[in-house]
């Protein structure tokens, strides 16, 4: 899994963003809008693709979306 | 606990109540029409029956039951057991159950008592239940499983407020030699209780002159400390990281695959919640009924409401192979895999509410 891919699908499960506009670097809550059902969004979506598991931690914690990506690819069994 | 087996019981008749009045999320004016909408399509909550202030859990329990005995070979006088699965019992003492038995008309021969889980309850009120009949000194039991959850949340609190409907169903047991078993896998973990609670009220903290006092926690939440906490997140993370895993531990035990059953039902908790779950488990669509998008999350009658609503007459009319998995308050869930064939299902009945005001601050 690249990041890209991960992007992709991001994009797909939040039809109102724009095409290209979530990078890497990307500070993905200001991106994404972020509220309690964008959270759950991103959760169902990793939960789905990847049988991982992301916690309210691993939010917490993380700030762009490289970082939250390495998570789930660490995860990934 | 591991996997565990329920020898000689037969579930013959399923029925199930729900209010009257609707409410319909669009009319939620604490949101803007984005947030409705997005509200809306997340957690798929668009309408809920509520049951106010003028009827109780146990009067929708009671109605759903009059009417099993109505249509069943089945007497009141011949109910050896009876069990209310509930978080809104009638008062604080004594136990609704009890109160039942003699409102029903059933024998004071019976054991009556209540059973206060919420969303796991329907799976765990078919173990308790059935573990009690198994041994055939007691022949029939009646189920009574549902909640009013509606009152619970605060009308100002945005993340729980458009979640909750309420209803009872009533499900009859019997011994029965020779059908197929039960299968279940019952789990707890009690260090997440605090992902939903209600705070006050009990007695690790009385209710005090403060309890009703609002309190604003977050943006969009304000409650006092009578209502319903649900901390989402948590509740989701639970969900997505023991569900399926309790699921696959039952189905490997008995040697089954999922693709094996007519239905899966899982409680309604939300859609979002309840998508991921079947995704997960590779399920089509058709094969996993809802009804959240009309009934909302009914706590523990939110599985028999959906199996009444939705595969009515598939159940009246033909053997099924059924999975069913409550997950939610406690932390609690589990799952069972039963057979049912052709039981008694009359088709919803509707309790004819008068008042469905919202609890306001």
């Amino acid at each position: 899994m690249t990041i890209e891919e991960f992007i992709e699908k991001v994009e797909a499960e939040f039809p109102d963003l724009e095409p290209g506009k979530l990078l890497p670097d990307s500070l993905y809550r200001e991106v994404l809008n972020w509220s309690s059902i964008n959270a759950l969004i991103l959760i169902a979506l990793v939960a789905t693709e990847y049988d991982v598991i992301i916690t309210a931690d691993d939010l917490r914690s993380t700030v762009t979306l490289k970082e939250l990506f390495d998570i789930v690819k660490e995860r990934i069994s | 606990m591991a996997v565990v087996s329920l020898e000689n019981i037969r579930l013959s008749g399923l029925s199930a109540c729900v209010p009257l009045k609707e409410y319909d999320n669009n009319n939620y004016e604490l949101l803007t029409d984005l947030e409705k909408k997005a509200v809306i399509t997340t957690t798929g909550v668009e309408k809920r029956r509520v049951a106010g202030r003028d009827i109780t859990t146990s009067d929708m329990c009671e109605m759903a039951a009059k009417k099993l005995f109505e249509e069943m070979p089945c007497d009141p006088s011949e109910i050896d057991l009876l069990i209310f699965v509930s978080q809104s019992r009638d008062y604080p003492l004594p136990c609704t159950a009890i109160i039942l038995q003699d409102k029903l008309g059933i024998p004071k021969q019976t054991l009556a008592f209540d059973v206060p889980l919420g969303c796991s309850g329907y799976v765990y009120g078919l173990y308790i239940m059935g573990s009690l009949l198994s041994k055939g000194e007691l022949k029939k039991g009646l189920l009574l499983v549902g909640d009013i959850s509606s009152n619970s949340a605060s009308y100002f609190d945005q993340s729980s407020f458009p979640l909750f409907g309420d209803a009872g169903t009533a499900t009859i047991l019997e011994y029965k030699p020779g059908v197929p078993p039960m299968w279940f896998n019952l789990q707890s973990d009690g260090s997440g209780w605090e992902a939903i609670s209600i705070p006050e009220g009990g007695i690790r903290n009385y209710h005090n002159r403060d309890s009703f006092k609002y309190v604003t926690i977050d943006q969009g939440i304000r409650r006092n400390r009578f209502h319903l906490v649900l901390d989402g997140i948590e509740i989701f993370n639970f969900a997505l990281r023991e569900v399926t895993p309790n699921i696959k531990i039952l189905l490997k035990h008995i040697s089954k695959t999922i693709d094996t059953y007519d239905y899966c039902f899982f409680h309604q908790a939300n859609k979002l919640i309840n998508e991921t779950l079947r995704k997960m488990l590779r399920l089509p669509a058709e094969k996993v009924p809802y009804t959240i998008h009309k009934f909302g999350n009914t706590s523990s009658a939110s599985i028999p409401l959906t199996m009444v609503s939705e595969i009515r007459e598939e159940l009246t009319s033909k053997p099924l192979s059924l999975l069913m998995s409550g997950f939610g308050v406690g932390l609690s869930w589990g799952s069972v895999s039963l057979n049912t064939d052709k039981i008694v299902c009359p088709a919803l009945l509707e309790y004819p509410n008068l008042d469905s005001t919202m609890p306001q601050e």
